[in-house]
């Protein structure tokens, strides 16, 4: 029973983060149909840049933190405008192929600039865990989750509240009608990727205290992303929410009771199985956001 | 290109060893070699189907397995049971390699030709990503991270020569050449007959194709069918010219580099991955002295870019339009219906 609870709280801290990176892509699938490999890139950008503002700058960890997820929004914009920009209306494939050059591109850069040692990113929060009843989790591994659950609100909120979101989710009803309406939908794109670039640097800023910060770290995150996107169903911000608690558990439970070594191999076996049974995802109706 | 080209072509590669004495530039041209072929059957899916798919890596992987597996001989304990299996000829494990392949790609087909576009992008990446982590946690079979090893040559009898075992560089070279031209041939036949026509439709317009009584879905699974048992004997080949295998042959990076190869070349033409291979294949060991990997690969990553951006047919589609344009042969465009683009 303990192992059981413990399996369960490990599961909840994995899938904040998990969903975290599966709304980000979900947000950028639904608005833009752009299948963004660069995604897990994102995420490792997000880590190391938390690791030089904390490391060798010295920075406060939090301050480092915002700061990291800040650099990861600038940086997604930057993609947006240079790379997705000039070949707007491109069909998804082309889309996909500039999306891969541009992650192999990111990655070995990544690898140039850091090396491929792995980097460890200290963190200040106390060394005793948080005890509750017969489980214990680490006080760093809370702040990840309650850090996460707090960004995912946010980007609801700013989806269902602002100006900014009502034109995203025009755009993602009908393009053509809401460019009429008067959105810029140039700007629009830009703020979706940028917004969904943030939240993976954010997961992989929050995670770099937990594991440690290396230049392939990306793509596994990105491949799960991808798990999670389509769990929920593509364009589905719920669905990608619940879907990154889902891969959490099914993996945190299949590698405890089934096989460890087969760990990541759940994700995708779970990806097989409901593209054959139910391909829009579990919970959608239809593809949609909000 | 004419009727004449591929012989050309060919007679020129096959006269490469006579001039070219240097044993390393000849690895490098059999390793080429052997990712021309892989590119070759994914182009088959990619340029003629118009279907991304991202895990072929896994279908030379598991050619390489099976073949190395099956020359090797393995007994593996499975649900109680123990099975086998005494080491067999190399040529018996070429086929299984191939057979194995294309009976995976027949699974992957079925399966995941019910969706299409990123779905299908996606499962694609997902099985190859399954069967690499099989390989690396099957230990009893696979010997996971510690690799297949001492994995034996290929032996054939050949005409004039009796028992041929392929230990040096040069016969390899023209193993490669031979199987890379029936490959070449395989595919040129399979796109002009009415299954690459039935192909060629479903890619421009997949609604219209069916609403003229193509079976979409048994096309493109006969294709990958194909396409995964071509990609198996590269695999296969691979493994016997290597001689070690280990659960990083199935990386997402090798698909890419097929993908690359195929996208700069020419998507859809017969050309194209031939020579989208030979540029990617031969390149980075110019680059090697001047640039570390990892540059080679950020360059990499910017011709890819570029090339979509610039020129989103790739190399051979220019070439040949450039031609055209000069007045020179239009008849090209007529003997490869594949190539047409319009």
């Amino acid at each position: 029973m303990e192992q059981f609870l413990q399996h369960v709280i490990n599961a909840q801290i994995l899938g904040g983060t998990y969903a975290l990176l599966g709304v980000g892509l979900t947000l950028i699938f639904g608005i833009m149909r752009v299948v963004n490999f660069t995604h897990g890139e994102l995420y490792t950008f997000g880590a190391y840049m938390l690791f030089m503002l904390v490391m060798p700058l010295g920075m406060n960890f939090f301050v480092g933190l915002v700061l990291a997820i800040v650099l990861g929004v600038i940086l997604g914009a930057l993609i947006e405008i240079t790379l997705l920009r000039p070949i707007r209306g491109a069909d998804i494939d082309t889309t996909m192929l500039v999306m891969i050059g541009a992650w192999i591109a990111m990655q070995n850069l990544e690898q140039l600039t850091w090396s491929g040692v792995a980097k460890s990113v200290s963190a200040p929060f106390p060394s005793d865990p948080l005890v509750i009843g017969s489980v214990s989790v680490g006080w760093d591994r809370v702040f990840v989750f309650g850090t996460a659950i707090f960004l995912i609100v946010g980007a609801h909120l700013l989806i269902h509240r602002t100006q900014l979101g009502k034109a995203m989710r025009a755009t993602f009803q009908d393009r053509e009608t809401a460019a009429l309406m008067g959105v810029k939908i140039n700007r629009i794109y830009t703020a979706t990727f940028a917004l969904g670039s943030g939240l993976a640097a954010a997961a992989g800023a929050l995670l770099a205290p937990v594991f440690v910060v290396y230049p392939t770290m990306g793509d596994m995150a990105a491949l799960k992303s991808f798990a999670i996107v389509i769990l929920g169903g593509l364009g589905n911000f719920w669905g990608a929410a619940l879907g990154g608690f889902i891969l959490a558990f099914v993996e945190e439970f299949g590698a405890g009771y089934l096989s460890s070594g087969y760990r990541d191999a759940m994700g995708f076996v779970l990806i097989i199985i409901i593209l054959i049974f139910r391909p829009t995802g579990i919970f959608a109706q239809k593809e949609r956001i909000g | 290109m004419s009727r004449f080209a591929p012989w050309a072509v060919a007679l020129f590669f096959a006269s490469v060893p006579l001039w070219i004495g240097d044993q390393y530039f000849l690895h490098i041209l059999i390793s080429t070699g052997i990712f021309i072929i892989a590119a070759m059957s994914l182009n088959l899916l990619l340029g003629y189907t118009g279907q991304l798919s991202l895990g072929h890596v896994a279908f030379f992987g598991i050619g390489a397995y099976t073949s190395a597996l099956v020359s090797l001989g393995f007994d593996v304990n499975l649900l109680g049971w123990t099975v086998t299996l005494a080491p067999k000829p190399v040529w018996v494990g070429l086929l299984c390699g191939i057979v194995l392949a294309g009976l995976a790609g027949w699974f992957i087909g079925k399966v995941s030709f019910k969706v299409r576009g990123a779905y299908f992008v996606i499962v694609t990446i997902s099985f190859a990503e399954v069967v690499r982590l099989v390989a690396l946690n099957w230990i009893d079979l696979t010997e996971g991270p510690m690799a297949l090893n001492n994995i034996p040559p290929l032996t054939l009898w050949l005409p004039w020569l009796g028992e041929t075992t392929f230990w040096r560089k040069t016969p390899n070279y023209y193993l490669i050449l031979v199987v890379g031209l029936v490959a070449f041939e395989v595919i040129r036949r399979l796109v002009q007959s009415r299954l690459g026509r039935s192909l060629i439709a479903l890619r421009e317009n997949e609604p219209l194709a069916m609403s003229v009584g193509i079976d979409v879905t048994r096309a493109l699974v006969v294709a990958t069918v194909i396409s995964a048992a071509i990609a198996g004997a590269a695999g296969g080949l691979y493994a016997h010219y290597i001689r070690i295998v280990d659960p990083d042959v199935f990386l997402f990076i090798y698909t890419v580099t097929m993908v690359i190869m195929v996208v700069v070349g020419g998507k859809g033409t017969l050309w194209g991955p031939v020579v989208g291979g030979l540029l990617f294949g031969i390149l980075p060991d110019f680059l090697r002295d001047m640039a570390a990997p990892e540059v080679q690969w950020v360059i990499y990553g910017a011709v890819m870019i570029v090339i979509v951006f610039f020129l989103p047919q790739g190399i051979v589609p220019a070439v040949n339009a450039w031609l055209r344009g000069r007045g020179a042969s239009s008849r090209d465009a007529a003997a490869t219906p594949g190539e047409d683009r319009a």
